[in-house]
């Protein structure tokens, strides 16, 4: 997993509430079996005006010039600024994949769903919670002044506006000690090995049906 | 010191506590259906890793097969391969699959409760949030992604942090004809899908315990729509009953030693919640979604709700395109929406009990002619045969709907059952969201009775008036 210290961004709005994983990547690019591919299917239904499936040539497809991601002023964006309960839906860890695969590294809302909250710290999105009033706030900036760059430092837990504000955001710690040094999560675990097998020595006894029912 | 449900769950699974505030906890079941796995399975290849605990595992095929013929793979190419690529992963690592032709293949969520791979007391995990539903055994279930599923696969553990914890207690009797399904829309409805984000409910209240398994298991299910990881429920004799001689449960003296250890699954006395909120069962009526939330709904008496009447302006626009993906005008009545397609299945609603509640409803009568495509996809093969044998399938297809075969179907619409952009659906499953049911398509989430009552009066209707 790629380390995330610092960046400093292009950032997209993407003012809506409740954006649930369907939307994010709709479900007939689920059908893959590997963890890439998935960013020019970011949004889909969204993005583009036709109907998509996998195996197209997605450049051929028509866009919808409305939609944000295909605003010229927001190419190349890198942190996406979203509203409540942001990834709301399934478990599909896809969604993140394709957020990632297109280029966000830093996500950015008043709250997220916890599936894919956790989703994110498995693959070095780093996933930022703000309170509403400050993104209502960033929301009007970023639509007034084009090429609107945030500095995302998470070393220092700070991200940095254009105009020099400096706004602090809090994060567990545990996460933020994976995502600066981009830890395996099974690595670490694996280390309590003996740990795990003494916990199911005792549950044995306990619970024999868990183990030897068939 | 006094105990949540959760809290003697919580307890009962933790290996080891870090000094981060997170835990190591262990899992007792693992369920893996073929979406969200293929890369877990793969990234246990490339570090050399073997499942920890092979017996945990149950895996069924359920998001992308066929419900027609299935004497035939499926058509599309990229679902067949991900199909096989579960066999293979199973064959490989030695697991414990139903494959397509099992008569025991079905959503996942619904073949677990079945086989007594769920039991009391349990964690259990699979790649998908619906795993909510098995908290309606006193079990701590709940939805991982794609990086977890390998996590508990090469550890049996997960790394996490304990959630707040919440109670939903439904006092009094719910009205004839009011069934498990409205209960829950109206809960969702009532706390919002981000309601309880970061907490585990549990389900509490005369209401509660005198739902049957399935009413409890539509319960659980949705609590993920709430925005809760889990949905919890205590153990009583119905969830004893239940699980009683299931194939993957114990028998004899060993159940009996089972059942002393699952009736403790239940919430002290004085426990205390984070969170509690109270709800009167008598006031729930029948429920209809109009949105793209399922925070969206309206009891069938109701109308359709005007965003100008809303405070905050993030909600009212999310409300605005919500009406204008659903092509539905403020203040119309929701019995004058009329669906197109009705779609009978799922996770949440996919069990026999369901089947029966619809076709309780349609016996001797005939879908309205204005109803394009009705689907009945019984949740597991076993359900489907259970069915056969009570005539259900025949009373389905007299009055015009289709019977299929079991799996995910129209609630995601990965196979070929799909809405075209447009069309509505009445449907008995648990999400709403923009084209959920295939792009452009229209849902409203209903109970079984309530869709079975749309499919005959070709437009919502009070399932307790219809004639
Ligand atoms: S029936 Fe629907 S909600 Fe349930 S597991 Fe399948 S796709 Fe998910």
């Amino acid at each position: 997993m790629q380390p995330f210290t610092q960046i400093n961004g292009l950032v997209i709005p993407l003012n809506r509430p409740n954006v649930d994983t369907d939307a994010i990547i709709p479900k007939q690019y689920l059908k893959s079996i590997h963890r890439t591919g998935f960013g020019e299917n970011l949004f889909d239904d969204w993005r583009y005006v036709d109907p998509g499936e996998p195996y197209m040539d997605h450049t051929k497809r028509r866009i919808n010039p409305d939609f944000v991601l295909n605003q010229e002023r927001y190419s190349n964006g890198e942190i996406l600024l979203a509203q409540e309960n942001y990834g709301c839906g399934s478990s599909r860890e896809h969604a993140v994949w394709a957020m990632v695969n297109f280029g966000i590294r830093v996500v950015i809302a008043p709250s997220f769903a916890d599936i894919f909250y956790g989703n994110t710290l498995n693959n070095g999105l780093l996933a930022i919670t703000l309170p509403p009033e400050i993104i209502d706030q960033l929301f009007a900036e970023v639509e007034a002044a084009p090429g609107y760059r945030l500095q995302v430092d998470l070393t220092e837990k700070t991200i940095t506006t254009p105009t020099g504000r400096e706004i602090k955001f809090v994060i567990e710690e545990y996460r933020r000690h994976r995502l600066l040094n981009g830890l395996d999560d099974i690595g670490m675990t694996l280390l309590h090995a003996a740990e795990i097998r003494a916990y199911e020595a005792t549950r044995r006894c306990q619970a024999p049906w868990l183990f030897d029912a068939r | 010191m006094t105990k949540t449900l959760y809290d003697k769950l919580w307890d009962a699974h933790v290996v080891r506590q870090n000094d981060n505030g997170t835990s190591l906890i262990y899992i007792d079941r693992h369920l893996v259906h073929e979406v969200t796995s293929p890369q877990a399975f793969e990234g246990l290849r490339l570090a050399g890793r073997q499942p920890w605990r092979k017996d945990t595992v149950l895996a069924v095929p359920d998001h992308n097969v066929p419900t027609t013929d299935r004497s035939q793979p499926a058509t599309d190419p990229a679902a067949r391969l991900q199909l096989q690529t579960l066999d293979d992963n199973c064959e490989s690592f030695g697991l414990t699959q139903f494959k397509i032709h099992d008569l025991r293949q079905g959503v996942v969520h619904v073949i677990g409760p079945e086989q007594g791979a769920t039991l009391p007391g349990m964690t259990v995990v699979c790649g998908d949030s619906h795993t909510s539903t098995h908290g309606a055994f006193g079990a701590l279930a709940f939805g991982i992604g794609t990086s977890e599923v390998e996590h508990v696969l090469a550890t049996q553990c997960l790394v996490l942090k304990k959630s707040q914890s919440m109670r939903v207690t439904v006092n009094g009797r719910m009205p004839t004809g009011v069934t498990a399904k409205d209960l829950i829309l109206a809960i969702i409805g009532k706390i919002g899908t981000a309601g309880s984000t970061g907490s585990v409910i549990e389900f509490a209240g005369e209401a509660i315990s005198n739902l049957s398994m399935e009413g409890r298991m539509t319960i659980c299910n949705m609590a993920i729509e709430a925005g809760a990881r889990s949905g919890l429920i205590a153990v009583d004799d119905t969830t004893i009953d239940y699980v009683k001689n299931r194939p993957f449960g114990p028998q004899g003296e060993m159940l009996a030693q089972a059942e002393n250890t699952w009736r403790q699954l239940q919430s002290d006395p004085d426990a205390h919640f984070d969170q509690e909120i109270v709800i009167d069962a008598a006031s729930i009526e029948p429920q209809v979604s109009w949105g793209t939330s399922p925070e969206m709904v309206a009891p069938i008496s109701g109308i359709v709700p005007d965003p100008a009447n809303i405070n905050g302006a993030t909600k009212a626009e999310g409300m605005k395109n919500a009406l204008k993906y659903m092509d539905l005008t403020p203040g119309t009545p929701i019995m004058e929406i009329r669906p197109d397609v009705i779609f009978i299945g799922s996770c949440t609603n996919g069990r026999i009990e369901d089947l029966r509640a619809a076709a309780d409803v349609i016996r001797g009568k005939k879908i309205a002619h204005t109803i394009k495509l009705a689907l009945v996809v019984p949740g597991s093969g076993l359900v489907k045969q259970q069915a056969e044998e009570e005539g259900l399938d025949q009373i389905f297809k007299d009055a015009g709907f289709e019977w299929r075969e079991p799996g995910c179907s129209m609630c995601l619409a990965m196979n070929s059952d799909r809405l075209q952009s447009g069309e509505r659906c009445a449907s008995t499953s648990n999400r709403n969201f923009e084209g959920r049911q295939g792009q452009g398509g229209r849902t409203h989430l209903v109970s079984p009775a309530m869709a079975a009552a749309a499919a005959i009066a070709g437009h919502f209707v009070d399932v307790r008036q219809l004639g």
